[in-house]
């Protein structure tokens, strides 16, 4: 899959401005297949835009991202990279799998029709071929007996293993999760978190944005911490949380720990 | 004061009751010339609605224009214009071959709606949260499909309710196409009435009282579309005869647009 890189993700120097404000000033990243990396940061770091750009739901201004090997949301015309269009930037999105904060799961839909809304629309696949995986996959985050449900009457936590459902069902190769249980109740973050952790240890590669240390610790194969639009720390979370070196990051894990 | 009227309610009572012919024919062009010209308008409403949405500025610009030549002037002036600009032959128009004059009408007709629907219809998108489109979107789904199977069908509670309003606004509307020479239910009425050189108000009674039955159907086949909308989303059921009786109480869909933006000429 990712044969020219060897990686899953690699980001190199990426910028992203809102207008005069520099959000991303040069963030690289590379991502091995099967494994997990945990961004953490302030609020305001820049650990949601980088995500974003990651999908091309924000245009980067500098830098490169690459998905499997490609370039997001550019191609390669010679030397150059040009705007890429529409129908391709969404064909390597279906690569990649968003969760988002608040579920964005579709309301008018039922669970089961929001897990294989993209996989039958999109990839093409039969639509009973569609609706076994999607029981499985609902039975594997532990909602098999919902999976009629309409999102308004599920729970948060139920909501989010919802949309975890949704977006493996594309296969995709690279999950991003944005801060997935910060928009949760304390006691159904376990529910999700869980979920996440299986995934992890079954080898997903993925990039998750949370302030939950243990799920960190527990499932994260690397730790890196995001301050004002750059990385300036990283490492495996044994080092990571006994003994980091950067007085940011000290000062970061006082507060939250 | 008292204005003394002399209504003869025996013809009233036959024009209603006991229609001719023409009646008939007056009454079809009516639906008509509704029908199609609210078609065109949620059409060109939806484009005008995507184009103001573009990041694509020509497209913002026309879509503006648009908004401003035709709710800024009377739908008046727009019909006669557009029958003026009509070559004087019948044309293709939806597999029916309308004379010039019918054409024109629901030209204006529908392409002023257009105008309308397109405030409709952004309202109706922007109610939905911007996360939809994205997670559409990170599921691999294109700006349109996203927009076909996500936004819009959310949006539909939104934009059916005025929606309704609109067609049942139309229907009374194409009434003004009879100074260009349409023969529908108005120019019924009042050729009835020229032809009898009285001030008898009786044939504009029955001709009320035409589109009253009009509106009331409509009214309650919206009332049926609206409850099929929220029924599918979250099952909050209200009975189809408390919503008649809503219609006939509280005027229901026959009331004017309670959109603010509508002010129609
Ligand atoms: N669409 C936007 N337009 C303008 N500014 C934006 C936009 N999105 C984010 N920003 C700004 O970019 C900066 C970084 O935002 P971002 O959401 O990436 O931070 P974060 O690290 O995810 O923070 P948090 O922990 O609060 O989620 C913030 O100052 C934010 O206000
Ligand atoms: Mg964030």
């Amino acid at each position: 899959m990712s044969a020219e890189s060897g990686f899953v993700m690699r980001a190199v120097e990426v910028h992203k401005r809102f207008g005069r404000l520099h959000v991303l000033r040069g963030v690289s990243l590379d991502v091995k297949p099967r494994e997990t990396v945990c961004i953490i940061g302030a609020s305001g770091s820049g650990k949601t835009t980088f995500l974003r750009c990651i999908n091309h739901l924000e245009k980067i201004d500098g830098g490169l991202i690459e998905v499997n090997g490609h370039p997001i949301g550019y191609r390669r015309r010679g030397e150059k990279l040009v705007e890429d269009r529409e129908r391709s930037i969404s064909r390597q999105r279906t690569e990649i799998g968003f969760v988002f904060q608040r579920f964005n799961l579709f309301p008018h839909k039922t669970a089961l029709q929001n897990v294989i809304e993209a996989p039958v629309h999109v990839r093409g696949v039969a639509k009973n071929q569609a609706v076994a995986d999607a029981e499985k996959l609902l039975t594997r985050v532990g909602l098999g007996d919902k999976k009629d449900a309409y999102p308004g009457k599920l729970s948060g936590g139920q909501q989010q293993r919802v949309a975890i459902a949704r977006s493996l069902a594309m296969k995709p190769a690279l999950m991003l999760f944005d801060e997935p249980t910060s928009a949760l109740d304390p006691e159904v973050t376990g529910e999700v978190l869980d979920v996440m952790e299986e995934l992890a240890h079954e080898g997903t590669t993925m990039i998750v944005v949370t302030h939950e240390m243990g799920f960190a610790k527990r499932a994260a194969d690397r730790v890196v911490m995001m301050d004002e639009g750059v990385i300036i720390e990283e490492g495996p979370p044994e080092h990571f949380f006994e003994s980091p070196t950067h007085e940011r990051t000290k000062a970061f894990l006082s507060k939250i720990l | 004061m008292f204005i003394a009227v002399a209504v003869n309610w025996h013809l009233v009572w036959t024009r209603i009751v006991n229609p001719n012919g023409i009646f008939a024919h007056a009454l079809w062009v009516t639906i008509y010339i509704s029908i199609v010209a609210q078609i065109l308008g949620i059409a060109l409403g939806l484009l005008a609605a995507l184009m103001r949405m573009s990041s694509f500025r020509p497209f913002r610009f026309i879509s503006g224009l648009y908004v401003l030549l035709f709710r800024g002037t009377p739908v008046l002036v727009q019909i006669m214009i557009f029958y003026l600009m009509i070559p004087g032959r019948s044309l293709n128009l939806l597999l029916f071959h309308p004379p010039e004059t019918i054409a024109a009408g629901i030209l204006a007709l529908g392409i002023n709606e257009g105008a309308y629907m397109r405030e409709i219809f952004r309202a109706g998108i922007d109610s939905i949260d911007r996360g939809q489109m994205e997670a559409a979107k990170s599921l691999g789904m294109r700006y349109g499909m996203a927009m076909r199977r996500i936004v819009l069908p959310q949006a539909a509670r939104v934009i059916v309710p005025p929606l309704g309003n609109e067609f049942n606004n139309m229907m009374k509307t194409s009434s003004l196409v009879t100074i260009i020479g349409v023969y529908e239910l108005f120019t019924d009425a009042q050729t009835f009435q020229s032809n009898t050189f009285s001030r008898d108000i009786a044939p504009f009674i029955a001709v009320a009282f035409w589109y009253l039955v009009l509106t009331s159907i409509w009214s309650f086949i919206q009332a049926m579309i609206e409850r099929k909308l929220a029924v599918s989303e979250h099952g909050d059921e209200i009975s189809l005869r408390e919503r008649a009786v809503a219609i006939w109480t509280e005027g229901g869909g026959m009331v004017r647009s309670a959109w603010p933006w509508r002010a129609r000429a």
